[in-house]
């Protein structure tokens, strides 16, 4: 028997509409598990600005949540275009997102921020050109 | 403050879930830019919003939100509201605008963001 429990997600990176399922399945899983709603509510939105950063910036890709005993990890891999300046990035309110995208609600410069503030930890490997994984742990 | 007291002091219509008006709810937040909603917001019960797309119900079930209030008389989509009363969220709209909308509610006992 594996150590962890898994959901894996394909993030559709062309419908706005559907971003962010993933996030609300997500949601769900770990409830049905009995976990805190504190936890819940930090894995949930960190994966949902993750999820909606995906689409906005990267043509979508996938996330993985794995549930340990003592943490989730949630994995955000997508094949974007990566980002070039990730200190700038992580700043509030910068946003390289279009007006468009600012019109529905996003691209206030706070996705990167919001996963760092709800997770205990939050790994970013992004190359310019190829894509950015992002990995973030939130303990138990 | 129970729902029903939204409804009355903002003169809203409800789009859905008439029978849990009577939930009570104790803090309200009001954003356009549902980023700032995820950053600032919490144990808010409701939301009050001019923006409408799916995202803003995703938003509101991210936050354990029950209640959101459209304002400016924008009007979600029947799907959005079927999402909302999927879960347990209360939708109403309102004509007033945001600023008056939020400093009804305030003024009336309902209060915002609790600072960290």
């Amino acid at each position: 028997m594996s150590d962890h429990l898994n959901f894996h997600f394909t993030v559709d990176g062309d419908n706005f509409v559907s971003a962010g399922q993933a996030s609300v399945q997500v949601k769900k899983n770990l409830r049905e598990l009995g976990l805190s709603p504190d936890v819940i509510r930090k894995v949930s939105i960190a994966m949902y600005e993750g999820e909606i950063n995906m689409v906005i910036h990267a043509h979508g890709g996938t996330a993985d949540v794995n549930v340990y005993e003592d943490r989730i990890e949630i994995i955000l891999d997508d094949e974007g275009p990566g980002i070039k300046d990730v200190e700038l990035a992580l700043q509030e309110g910068y946003s390289t997102a279009s007006d468009s995208v600012r019109s529905l609600g996003f691209g206030a410069g706070m996705g990167l921020p919001n996963m760092k503030r709800y997770s205990d930890d939050m790994r970013i490997d992004t190359t310019v050109g190829v894509g950015t994984k992002i990995t973030m742990t939130i303990r138990l | 403050m129970k729902i029903s007291e939204i409804k009355e002091l903002l003169d809203a219509e409800v789009l859905c879930l008439e029978d849990h008006l009577d939930t009570e709810v104790h803090s309200a937040c009001g954003s356009d830019m549902m980023s700032d909603v995820l950053a600032y917001v919490k144990d808010q019960a409701v939301l009050l919003t001019g923006l409408v797309n799916s995202q803003v119900i995703r938003t509101a079930q991210m936050m354990d939100m029950v209640c959101v209030v459209f304002v400016r008389s924008k009007r979600p989509t029947p799907e959005m509201v079927e999402i909302a009363r999927e879960n347990s969220i209360v939708v109403l709209a309102t004509g007033k605008r945001m600023y008056e909308a939020c400093g009804t509610l305030y003024a009336n006992g309902l209060s915002g963001a609790l600072h960290e």
